[in-house]
């Protein structure tokens, strides 16, 4: 037996006018957790595609346990035992867990070729277990929650008999409890003797979980090393590939007259009694666990949701906003957690979706002024750095840090006096992270008022003036960011 | 970063619409081949001009299918504004013929307005909503003639000169297609009305959530269709100098053919107004070719659709064929 399970070798993968991937080198022992890191675009995927046999490489060599083998497709990467799960999880909400852990392979008897379903529940409630889920194998999977849907698509792995495990960051939908669940699970299958690739943007992801790591960057294989005695500073290095001397830049704005006032909004079965304010040039963090109503809180003020009774008051005058175009109008705009989905048309030209919040600006004489659209939006992103050949390129074809810079540009191209920023920096990487600080903070500086929802606690105490943290709909704690600390946020969001 | 180049994009997009103009072209030389009256002034004219109804139509219906939802209540549209307008010009024997397309359009606004209501306002979604007032129209269409007939000599002649009236050799039907066309160009393309038409049929929560009134919108788009359809009742009805139960039955899967022939996106967001036109023609052609190079009628029907699934076909390959290219030249 060889020391790898796995080793790639000189790899390279072309896509026209581009090398995806460039002589890039991977080593995998058997039962170590080997974090894959590196920028968006530094072909983590590609590479992926490659184990998984998606895309065919031009150059190099793989050997599974020593032997040279190549795919041609998935199916012979799984009957080796490799198995992926996907960032966005490809289930099937209308099926039983059972359902969607033995589609393709279902057991069935040998003559009449009729469905097992005994023995196929039976099978999946012990993998289940294994995992230590906490529900059933019959429950439907449109019930379930993120992580536990994600639960589900490691049990099919496992029941394929995956020997190599690839997760595709799945930690980024999760809240922090539910990645604690997440990283033991992933620790036990260490245990039990499967070897895990883990791609994750979250720093502590790495550091909890991982043996090793291999970093890659614009498609190049930058090097591998042991988690003991890596430290953040250099491994953000190598991935960047410049020093960050500082990963929140936040700079200090005097904090002016108050912009946003919410007194006691309550919706049912999401929030009550919330109330906090927004000054101009303050950066207010929402924060609290995923599913603690920050998110509803941000809706119903820009009116997707209509709150039960409270009040919004806005430079002092109480608004009354029943949709976005009120909110809007009245000067609040929302940045949504799904940039790809809420906010941007993707099959259309940046420029379009710039101009889209405020067509009234390009219309003269009845005529629709497309030339000025494209001028606007050129300033716009410009100003915002976005990483684009034009303002005539698709919103599909930008990466997801330049996509959220096209979400703020339109924010930006209209009148505005609140920005709702909806975890701005979700999946993207630190290069762009750094980049969406820099933006909120001459936000900031222009005058706006800005709350950000995020559930990274890094980022709540290095960017924000003040802190907001709820728990199940409540606000459990209000706090100068000056004053906070790490332990007494997370008290507010678990224990009080 | 390498992205996608628009200019490519455009490129294939054009392709796409000459694709039909060669379509078209070939099975006109191939027409022309078997009967040589095809390719005349007079007969292109009458081609035309029995083809203006459904060019407006089709333009009623893009502007549905664009925010990605379907009408299927204007066959019975046209019946029903045809009807009420021939009952009050069979009552009233003065009334002018304006008079008589207002009555048209305001009976199509109506239906349209209901239509759009159910849509927008009671969120039924639009195939079971104009499913169920297909048949309502229809029957109010019954009910208000009693199942009778209006027919040419119940009619003043004044009426029936709208279905008649040309200028300089040009049927007036062809010109007001033309008009129609001219305005839809200018709506779609100019306005902020059009993008926001369009902005919803590509991605209706973030249409909503960049602060577009989605429901408004899709509110509208019924109303212009049922107008159009309402417009279409009267013309019909003066055409043929008849107002029946069941006038214009499936015609609403005729405008939806012209649509899907010029590229309309069924899902919504996609189209244009050059590519509807080749399409409300082609079908044109269609309807007046087969019957002159003498197919057998029992065959008409079996052609034509056999016709438009190619068409459409050929458009999905094309379609296909630039989407893989697009996504070969993204890095991943």
């Amino acid at each position: 037996m060889s020391e790898y399970i796995l080793e790639l070798k000189g790899i390279s993968k072309y896509f026209p006018g581009v090398k995806a991937l460039d002589n890039v080198h991977f080593q995998l022992k058997p039962g170590e957790i080997h974090a894959l890191m590196g920028e968006n675009g530094a072909g983590k995927s590609t590479f992926i595609k490659v184990i998984m046999g998606v895309n065919i490489p031009e150059k190099g060599e793989i050997f599974f346990n020593g032997k040279k083998v190549r795919f041609r497709n998935t199916r012979e990467a799984q009957a080796l035992g490799i198995a992926a799960i996907y960032q966005h999880s490809t289930d099937y909400p209308d099926l039983s867990v059972t359902e969607n852990i033995f589609l393709g392979h279902e057991d069935v008897s040998p003559r009449m070729k009729k469905i097992q379903w005994k023995s196929m529940n039976a099978k999946a409630q012990a993998l289940l277990d294994r995992l230590d889920a906490s529900f059933d194998a019959k429950t439907q999977m449109s019930d379930l929650s993120v992580a536990q849907k994600q639960l589900v698509e490691i049990a099919k792995a496992l029941s394929m008999d995956a020997k190599i495990l690839i997760m595709d960051e799945p930690t980024a939908s999760l809240s922090n409890r539910e990645c604690e669940e997440l990283y033991k699970t992933t620790l036990k299958l260490k245990e039990q003797g499967v070897s895990v690739i883990f791609i994750s943007h979250r720093i502590e992801d790495i550091y909890r979980l991982a043996d090793r790591v291999t970093v890659f960057r614009d498609g190049q294989y930058i090097g591998t090393w042991d988690m003991a005695g890596l430290s953040k500073q250099k491994l953000i290095e190598a991935m960047v590939g410049r020093k960050i001397d500082q990963l929140f830049p936040k700079r200090k704005v005097p904090i002016g007259k108050e912009v946003l006032r919410v007194e006691n909004l309550s919706l049912a079965g999401y929030f009550a009694d919330v109330s906090f304010c927004v000054h101009r040039g303050e950066i207010l963090a929402l924060t609290g666990l995923v599913g603690a109503g920050r998110s509803e809180v941000c809706e119903s003020v820009y009116g997707i949701r209509h709150p039960d009774s409270g009040k919004v008051y806005l430079e002092g005058k109480e608004l009354r906003i029943e949709n976005p175009w009120d909110a809007i109008g009245a000067g609040i705009g929302l940045l949504p957690e799904d940039r790809q989905q809420q906010g941007l048309v993707l099959n259309w030209e940046l420029s379009k979706n710039i101009s889209l919040i405020n067509l009234d600006k390009y219309v003269k004489k009845g005529f629709y002024h497309i030339p000025e659209e494209k001028k606007d939006a050129q300033e716009l992103c410009e100003k915002l750095s976005v990483k684009m050949t034009d303002v005539s390129d698709l919103a599909s074809s930008l990466s997801g840090g330049n996509q959220q810079k096209v979400v703020v540009a339109k924010l930006l191209n209209t009148d505005l006096k609140v920005i709702i920023l909806d975890e701005p920096t979700k999946g993207v990487d630190i290069g762009a992270k750094t980049a969406i600080y820099d933006i909120m903070c001459s936000l900031a500086e222009r005058g706006y008022g800005v709350i950000m929802i995020s559930s990274e606690m890094p980022e709540v105490l290095g960017m924000s003036d003040s802190i907001v943290v709820m728990k199940e709909g409540r606000v459990t704690a209000t706090l100068k960011t000056k004053q906070a600390d790490q332990e007494t946020i997370l008290k507010a969001s678990m224990f009080s | 970063m390498d992205t996608t180049s628009p200019k490519k994009t455009l490129k294939i997009q054009s392709y796409r619409q000459l694709g039909l103009v060669a379509f078209i072209v070939i099975i006109c030389i191939a027409i022309q081949f078997r009967n040589s009256r095809f390719l005349t002034v007079s007969n292109l004219l009458d081609l035309l001009t029995d083809d203006a109804i459904l060019c407006i139509l089709s333009v009623g219906m893009m502007s549905v299918i664009l925010t990605g939802a379907i009408d299927l209540s204007i066959g019975s549209t046209i019946a029903l504004s045809g009807m009420t307008t021939a009952l009050c010009v069979s009552k009233v024997q003065t009334l002018h013929p304006l008079v008589c397309i207002l009555i048209g359009c305001a009976v199509g606004f109506l239906c349209g307005a209901v239509n759009g209501f159910l849509v927008a306002k009671c969120a039924v979604p639009p195939f079971i909503a104009t499913l169920g007032m297909m048949d309502i129209f229809r029957g109010l269409t019954y009910v208000i003639s009693g199942g009778r007939w209006v027919s040419a000599y119940q009619m003043p002649e004044s009426f029936k000169a709208i279905g008649t009236a040309k200028v300089a050799d040009v049927h007036v039907y062809i010109l007001i297609a033309i008009v129609v066309f001219a305005v839809a160009y200018y709506f779609f393309s100019y306005s902020r009305t059009g993008r926001k038409i369009y902005a919803v049929g590509s991605n209706q929560l973030s249409a909503r959530i960049t602060g577009i009134n989605t429901a408004k919108i899709s509110w509208l788009v019924y109303i212009i269709m049922g107008t159009l359809a309402g417009l279409c009742g009267v013309l019909w009805v003066s055409k043929y100098a008849s107002a029946q139960g069941d006038t214009a039955t499936g015609e609403e899967m005729s405008a939806i053919a012209a649509c899907v022939l010029g590229g309309v996106g069924i899902t919504g967001g996609s189209g244009k107004i050059s590519g509807l036109i080749l399409g409300a023609v082609f079908i044109g052609i269609l309807n007046n070719a087969l019957p002159i190079i003498h197919v057998s009628t029992f065959w008409q029907n079996f052609i034509e659709g056999a016709i438009i699934l190619i068409a459409v076909l050929m458009n999905f390959a094309v379609k296909r064929h630039s989407e893989r290219a697009t996504l070969r030249r993204r890095k991943i």
